[in-house]
């Protein structure tokens, strides 16, 4: 074959591109096939550009017809040179662009096919015309075009000697072109895209991209740095700090910790590298390498056998058009519609596939075609023309009217009027008709100036590179130093795996043809998902500098590329470089000419080709080094993202770019193994083929057509594809913005959380862990599943379970998960069968809630420690109580009055039953009521209907004892003895006789914790309370004959109840012991006793020895051993006072107890939410109802009497109870120890809200014993009530400034602030005594008779008379409304210390 | 047979000997703390010792010899068991004073072992303080000396160790390899670390 060879180069010889691979056509189909249609696409692009024949001057108009038709659609290279003609200026541009295709690998291939070999003047001239300098572009353009058309010639012979010599890969294509359907999803692919607009083409290459740079970013800096800071900065060029973004890949090691399977290996194979543009290329050089492109795009073109595939796929356009057109399927709108489409396919390709015999048919058939369309066109415009003319016509008509002018004809000849009137409207012309001969000229001379005549032989270039290079001494001085400079300079690759480099090849010189050879292997082996794998070229001058050429990306290979079956691939890559050099050589980026006076420049930039190939590794035993799919889970879905993204960058919206969607397929291989990539490439193939290469970059189509696909969602195989779809339709964000802690949580964890929470005994293991009341103190959680019984979930009893281990089922006993799990459904669930009205069944229901979350807060709590609770240390000893145990030692000794000793304290830890005793020390009772006379019909009148003034002023005169034989016979007025009992133990005193009996005796009762538990919290819990009952023994004389009685004693013994006294364990366990004189329980009505009363305790309000009409009984209850009381929490809660008022409170507190340390001075309260809550909030004045005072309307007392029985009767729950010893918890208005003091006839009355009785200011058996703390609905302070009055101002301030309490008449606030501090005989309403509700012990007994005494009068007295006045005006406002108030104590020794006030209810 | 539904623990040994230096005349209390899932079949819980005097043969060291046995059941090795020892001494006016607190779990490997539990006692939380405990011979104390064998709360107290004390176990453990629960093969005997602290 003759060579190629330009006549101009100064004599060097230069070689072709090099051949590196001959394999390129055995490799994977789908490379064939999406080359197949790129070249199909650039065929059908050609086909346009040969149709545009019709101007005279086709050159723009061809172009044009790019432009508007298939600007889309990638050209061949060819192209180019159409471009190169058209607009000389963007020549440069282009020729940076210029791709070689890698088709030179086959022209050995192709060559054996070539039967008809051009000349080789034939071959030269098409190949040079291209290149030579010109001036004319026109006729550069029209030569160009004759050998384009020459090319086309000679492979359409090719095509047509050949046709069963296709390869089989080609096979497949031509099916797809018979295939009607394929075919027409093809077209319609192009007809769904959308093609820019004409004006645009300016910034769109001939490869429908934007034209662009490889990488716009120039790596030097083009303007100069600013670097004042302070001047005035131009907006756009002040500097942004923008927060560096991670990689999210690149922690994404597809290897778990853990399994390490081995290693993963990647080999890239760097070959070599071409310059297709070097700096350093001589003018020839640019030549050479401008037809080693040329002809490599016409070996592609020939192996990829475009003419044929065009060819076959006119004929299929055409057969269908006349199938639409004669199979009667007028009717289908569909058939219909598609009509235009083929003809348009059918404009497409029809000047390109005239046949050498076909020629003349061809012509004529397409000579018909068009004047078809030239009728049809025509028919249209006579159409419009009609319409138009009617238009034209009635308006003529009005102007006529107008006018009064003659009529108008309504044939057509009416121009003449036109002008006559010199209408603005003009009249439409009708069209012209299409003139069969004129186009019949038009395709002949179109057919005559781009097609090989019939009988002209096909011209078959080929390209050698034999010249020899002329000898150094031989050239010019120029060319010497260009040759000089390219010795000098090398060139090396790094290697960079994600973004870092992992090796670099040695640095080689590059060679005088401007390759540089490597033929390097690198193994990668890699842990980390491979995110990018990039090369970077580097060039060397000289001995020091180095410049980076350009970047190349390799494609991450499918799992099914291994190592030895991968072929190299060639990447081109090109440079901004900007080099201008001294001699021969070009430079890159600057504008040289080939012409002599320098016109026609042109501007190359560097580029070339890197010959590499990436594949994974094969291991010794032949297993490929590929990470299995499944591992992949946290690389996939970012990396399909940017494969997706990368398509859609590819294809701005028109674009049909097969070979940009390839990468999907690819990418789909790598997520699979490489089994299984094939299948999952080809479902995305389909995917592409069912919805359009334009539905990928559309993530809702993707996800309909997976939808409408079927695909399983569970295979494995899909689900990168899923979870692709799952996420980019629910959301844009690819990229998780969260920051997951504990990633690795789920591979620690121990078992998964359905097994979890399945497993019974896990559960039971967790509840109990959590401290779920019912699950606390369950011991020995049984091993195995199958024992625990689902009866304790379902049933309370276990014991039927055959499975379950009796023993064991002891301790599942108490563990009911069936009353938990009930608890659990019924909190929301208000069951109203077990109150009486929906209403109560709310609030208990509420009430529950409040304790199960207060309790949840305290179980947190108790989790923190203080030193106190781990340490056990004396306090420090102060002088004051040195001196007081100095004192003491001194004390004389009283032997016959003996004491209680502090004990030493046990801890629970170590206790089981019987363990613990209680030790109830029985000593007296006061006010026995006494049996009465058989006789006597006198009724002694229950305590409630007595009335004030029975009480304090006259009262019955004591009974004397009746005068009859019955009285005689019993000797005694009773004979009481006491029954103790607690947890189903029984015990008794002795009976002693008389209303005032002693008995001084000890009784024991076992204890028995809760499920054996003797922690503290289980003993708080302890719910079981110690019965006191006081019985008067009573004996018959059950002779019934009188004879008898002499002879013998027959008595009947029986025991009457008298009352009770009820104390809660609890109560006993904190305070470790109970000493005190309780007040015995009698039923208003107690037939056959009455009560003895003292002689002359009636005396008026002045009686000291007041005693009160109750029964009192002397107990000292205790536990043996003494077990040390759970500490109380201490707890700050939330609040939502104010963070001022909370201060002043904690202050005036510590000043309190600063000055009076046994008193406890309590300003907030925990409220049922558990809530800190300032403790005046729970007093508030409330009008009783209307009903109670309207009952005895003049009767204050009386009315008095029923409020407090209303109030009374208001049901509560003891907190003791309900919350066990927990803490003080101001839930409910709270028991037996509430008092509240009101002023009733000029004397005090203590009342206790709970039961509704009263006492007297003097009555000796009243609890009241000491104060502490003086609550009013406005006030804490009262208490203290040695504090100077002025102190108790920054709380009155704080209290007033919180708005907590708003009373109009500040004044009135203010005073009673005063009131309670100092003047408690004064006060009118709302005082709240802590109270300590038994009488004072042993060690004083004279004192507690004065108690109230001293603590209301002492004190308060003198002040209050001085002040009485002026606070009695400045109240007045207020004193109708006295109110009740809770009074919640602590017992503790002989001093109450522990004072807590709260609740309110209305009282009169 | 049936599967056993808990597994056996049997430990026996002595509570050997203690060093103290500067003290003289000890005794020592143990007691076991185990979780809820276990529960002591046979033999005591807790002990108190004689108290023991050092003597010229070895004057470092407090022989106790306080032998310990003890089974458990359990069904959860949650809670293993702890010996807690508290030692205690006459001080310097003859009151009772702690000596210090120690813990150490029951190893669960069977076999023989020794154990040397460095013992501590809470400190006083002020120079004042400590002056007035020395005096009146109220060494702070821990409220219940099982706290040393719990982690919760710690955080609040200070120490001061204060000698150590040997013990030696014998386990033994029946069905635990049966229900799952690997040990590994027996320790030979050797000394053994400190525990503690």
């Amino acid at each position: 074959m003759s060579a190629a060879r330009p006549s101009d180069a100064p004599g060097t010889v230069r070689d072709l591109p090099p051949v590196p691979s001959t394999s390129r056509t055995s490799s994977a189909e789908l490379s064939v096939r999406q080359r197949m249609r790129e070249k199909l696409k650039a065929a059908r692009t050609k086909a346009e550009i040969t149709l545009s024949q019709e101007e005279p001057s086709p050159h723009p108009r061809r172009l044009k017809g790019i432009r508007e038709r298939k600007p889309g659609v990638r050209l061949d290279k060819t192209s180019d040179n159409d471009k190169f003609r058209e607009v000389p200026e963007s020549e440069s541009h282009l020729s940076s662009k210029v791709k070689f295709r890698d088709s030179v690998k086959k022209l050995k291939q192709k060559s054996t096919f070539q039967n008809d070999f051009p000349s080789e003047e034939e071959a030269y001239n098409f190949f040079t015309f291209n290149f030579d300098a010109i001036p004319e572009k026109m006729k550069a353009g029209s030569r160009k075009k004759n050998g384009l058309n020459e090319e086309e010639e000679v492979e359409e012979e090719c095509v047509e000697s050949h046709e069963d010599e296709q390869e089989d890969e080609m096979d497949e294509d031509m099916r797809l072109v018979k295939d009607d359907d394929l075919f027409i999803r093809e077209t319609d692919e192009d007809l769904v895209v959308m093609r820019p607009v004409d004006c645009g083409k300016e910034w769109f290459g001939d490869d429908g991209k934007i034209l662009a740079l490889p990488n716009p970013i120039k790596q030097s800096s083009t303007r100069p740095p600013i670097f004042s800071l302070e001047e005035g900065i131009a907006p756009e060029l002040e500097t942004v700090y923008r927060k560096t973004i991670k990689m999210t890949s690149t922690n994404q090691y597809f290897v778990g910790p853990g399994d390490f399977q081995g290693l993963f290996q990647l080999d890239i194979d760097i070959s070599g590298l071409i310059f297709t543009h070097h700096p350093c290329f001589s003018r020839e050089h640019v030549l050479a390498a401008k037809l080693a492109q040329l002809y490599d795009q016409y070996l592609a073109r020939k192996q990829k056998n475009l003419t044929k595939l065009l060819t076959d796929k006119l004929h299929a356009l055409r057969s269908a058009v006349q199938y639409s057109t004669e199979g009667g399927g007028d009717g289908v709108p569909v058939a219909q519609q598609s009509i235009p489409e083929y003809k348009m396919e059918i404009r497409e390709d029809v000047d390109q596939k005239s046949d050498k015999k076909a020629y003349e048919a061809e012509i004529q058939a397409e000579i018909k075609e068009l004047l078809e369309e030239c009728m049809e066109e025509y028919e249209k415009k006579m159409e419009e023309y009609k319409t138009e003319l009617q238009d034209w016509k009635l308006w003529k008509k009005t102007q006529k009217s107008k006018k009064k002018k003659k009529k108008k004809d309504t044939h057509v000849d009416e121009e003449s009027e036109d002008y006559d009137f010199g209408e603005e409207r003009i009249k439409p012309l009708p069209p012209k008709m299409a003139n069969s001969l004129e186009i019949e000229q038009q395709v002949r001379q179109k057919a005559d100036s781009c097609r090989r005549k019939p009988g002209e032989p096909i011209l078959v270039p080929e390209l050698t590179l034999l010249g020899s290079v002329t000898p150094t001494e031989q050239c010019p001085r120029a060319e010497v130093l260009r040759r000089e400079d390219v010795k000098k300079r090398s060139a090396f690759i790094k290697v960079l795996f994600n973004s870092k480099e992992v090796s670099r090849t040695v640095t080689r010189p590059i060679s005088s043809d401007f390759r540089v050879h490597f033929g390097q292997i690198f193994n990668l082996q890699i842990i980390n998902w491979p995110e990018s794998l990039k090369l970077q070229i580097y060039e060397t001058t000289g001995i020091s500098s180095t410049t980076l050429l350009a970047e190349v990306f390799l494609p991450v290979p499918e799992t099914a590329v291994l190592t030895g079956s991968a072929p190299l691939e060639e990447i081109e890559f090109s440079s901004d470089q900007r080099v201008m050099l001294d001699h021969e050589g070009v430079g890159s980026g600057v504008s040289f000419s080939f012409e002599a006076d320098g016109s026609n420049k042109m501007t190359l930039m560097t580029s070339g080709k890197v010959s590499s190939s990436v594949s994974w590794a094969v291991g010794e035993k032949g297993i490929p080094l590929i990470p299995p799919v499944s591992q992949q889970n946290t690389g996939i879905p970012s990396t399909i993202v940017i494969q997706l993204a990368f398509v859609q960058d590819l294809m701005p919206k028109d674009k049909v770019d097969v070979a940009a969607l390839s990468a999907v397929p690819v990418t789909a291989g790598y997520l699979a193994d490489s089994n299984q990539a094939q299948d999952l490439a080809l479902k995305n193939v389909d995917a592409i083929a069912s919805i359009g290469t334009s539905g990928l970059t559309d993530m809702k189509k993707l996800a309909e057509w997976a939808a409408e696909a079927k695909l399983d969602p569970n295979d494995p195989n899909n689900a990168a594809l899923m979870q692709l779809i799952m996420i980019t339709t629910s959301g844009e964000a690819h990229v998780p913005d969260f920051f997951r802690l504990e990633q690795l949580q789920q591979e620690f964890n121990f078992v998964s959380d359905e097994e979890f929470n399945r497993s019974k005994r896990f559960r039971l293991l967790r509840l109990r862990n959590e401290e779920v009341a019912e699950f606390r103190n369950y011991k020995q959680v049984p091993l195995h599943e199958r024992e625990i019984s689902e009866k304790i979930f379902q049933a309370s009893g276990c014991l039927s379970s055959p499975l379950v281990d009796p023993i064991q089922c002891l301790h599942m006993l108490p563990a009911v998960f069936q009353d938990y799990e009930k608890r659990l459904q019924e909190r929301d669930v208000i069951d109203s069968k077990n109150y009486l009205d929906e209403h109560r069944a709310v609030v208990a229901s509420y009430l529950q809630k409040v304790r199960e979350s207060v309790i949840n807060r305290f179980l947190i709590a108790k989790h923190h420690f203080l030193l106190s609770d781990l340490v056990n240390e004396e306090e420090i000893l102060s002088l004051g109580i040195l001196g007081l145990g100095l004192f003491k030692l001194a004390e004389p000794k009283r032997p016959l009055r003996p004491r209680r000793k502090e004990r030493k304290k046990v801890t629970a830890q170590n206790l089981s039953d019987g363990d613990i005793k209680l030790l109830v020390n029985i000593i007296r009772a006061y006010d026995i009521p006494v049996r009465k006379p058989v006789t006597s019909k006198l009724q002694q009148p229950s305590k409630s209907s007595r009335s004030f003034n029975e009480m304090f002023a006259a009262s019955p005169s004591a009974q004397s004892p009746p005068n009859n034989p019955d009285w005689a016979f019993n000797q005694v007025l009773v004979r009481p003895f006491v029954e103790v009992s607690f947890q189903r133990t029984v015990c008794r005193t002795t009976t002693a006789e008389g209303p005032s009996p002693c008995w001084n005796e000890e009784l024991e009762l076992p204890f028995r914790a809760p499920n054996g538990d003797y922690s503290t919290h289980s003993l708080q819990s302890v719910k079981d309370e110690v019965f006191i009952n006081v019985f008067d023994e009573v004996l018959h004389d059950a002779v019934e004959d009188d004879h008898e009685r002499g002879s013998g004693i027959h008595t009947r013994i029986e025991r009457h109840w008298l009352g009770c006294v009820k104390i809660p364990f609890t109560t006993i366990y904190f305070q470790a012991r109970i000493d005190g004189t309780f007040k015995i329980h009698i039923p208003p009505v107690l037939l056959g006793y009455s009560k003895e009363k003292n002689v002359g305790m009636e005396r008026g309000y002045d009686s000291v020895r007041n005693l009160s009409e109750g029964s009192y009984i002397t107990l000292f209850i205790t536990i043996e051993p003494q077990l040390i009381p759970g500490e109380s929490v201490r707890e700050k809660f939330d609040t939502q006072e104010d963070e001022k008022l909370l201060q002043a409170a904690e202050k005036y507190e510590a000043e309190c107890t600063s000055k009076f340390p046994s008193r406890q001075c309590l300003t907030t309260v925990i409220d049922l939410d558990g809530k800190t809550v300032f403790i005046t909030r729970y007093i508030k004045p409330l009008n009783p109802p209307q009903e109670l005072l309207d009952a005895v309307p003049n009767r204050s007392q009386t009315a008095a009497e029923l409020v407090a029985r209303y109030v009374a009767l208001i049901p509560f729950l003891p907190d003791s109870v309900s919350f066990a010893g927990i803490c003080d918890l101001w839930s409910t208005s709270d028991g037996p120890t509430a008092y509240v003091l009101t002023l009733e006839q000029r004397q005090y009355v203590i009342w206790n809200p709970s039961t509704g009785c009263f006492y007297g200011q003097y009555d000796t058996f009243c609890p009241l014993q000491n104060v502490y703390c003086l609550i009013s609905c406005d006030n804490v302070s009262g208490f203290p009530i040695h504090m100077p009055y002025s102190e108790v101002t920054p709380l009155i301030e704080a209290v007033h400034s919180t708005g907590v309490h708003t009373i109009d008449v500040s004044n009135v606030e203010f005073a009673l602030a005063v009131l309670a501090t100092k003047m408690v005989a004064k006060l009118y309403r709302n005082i709240q005594l802590c109270l300590h509700p038994n009488f004072p012990n042993t060690k004083n007994p004279e004192s507690y008779s004065l108690t109230m005494t001293t603590v209301l009068n002492k004190y308060y007295s003198k002040e209050c008379i001085q002040l009485g006045k002026q606070v009695e005006q400045a109240t007045t406002g207020c004193l109708q409304c006295p109110v009740l108030a809770h009074v919640v104590k602590h017992l503790d020794r002989d001093e109450p210390d522990t004072i807590t006030a709260g609740l309110k209810e209305p009282k009169m | 047979m049936a599967a056993p539904s808990v597994f056996l623990l049997a430990v026996s040994g002595e509570i050997e000997s203690g060093e103290f230096p500067g003290f003289d005349d000890l005794y020592c209390k143990f007691s076991f703390v185990y979780g809820q899932d276990w529960v002591p079949t046979a033999g005591l819980e807790e002990g108190i010792s004689q108290i023991t005097s050092k003597s010229s043969v070895s004057p470092t060291t407090l022989v106790w010899n306080f032998p310990i046995d003890i089974t458990f059941k359990s069904t959860n090795p949650f809670g293993w068991p702890q010996i807690v020892l508290s030692v205690y001494g006459p001080d310097f006016f003859g009151h009772d004073v702690v000596r210090g607190y120690g813990a150490v779990h029951v190893p669960f490997v069977p076999g023989r072992h020794k154990r040397t539990i460095a013992m501590f006692v809470p400190e006083s939380t002020s120079r004042l303080q400590q002056l007035t405990s020395w005096f009146t011979g109220r060494r702070p104390e821990f409220t219940d000396p099982r706290v040393v064998a719990q982690g919760e709360g710690r955080e609040v107290t200070r120490v001061r160790s204060q000698g150590f004390v040997t013990v030696s176990f014998n386990v033994m453990t029946k069905d635990l390899h049966k229900l799952g629960y690997d040990v590994p093969a027996a320790e030979g005997p050797g000394p053994q670390g400190f525990h503690g602290f």
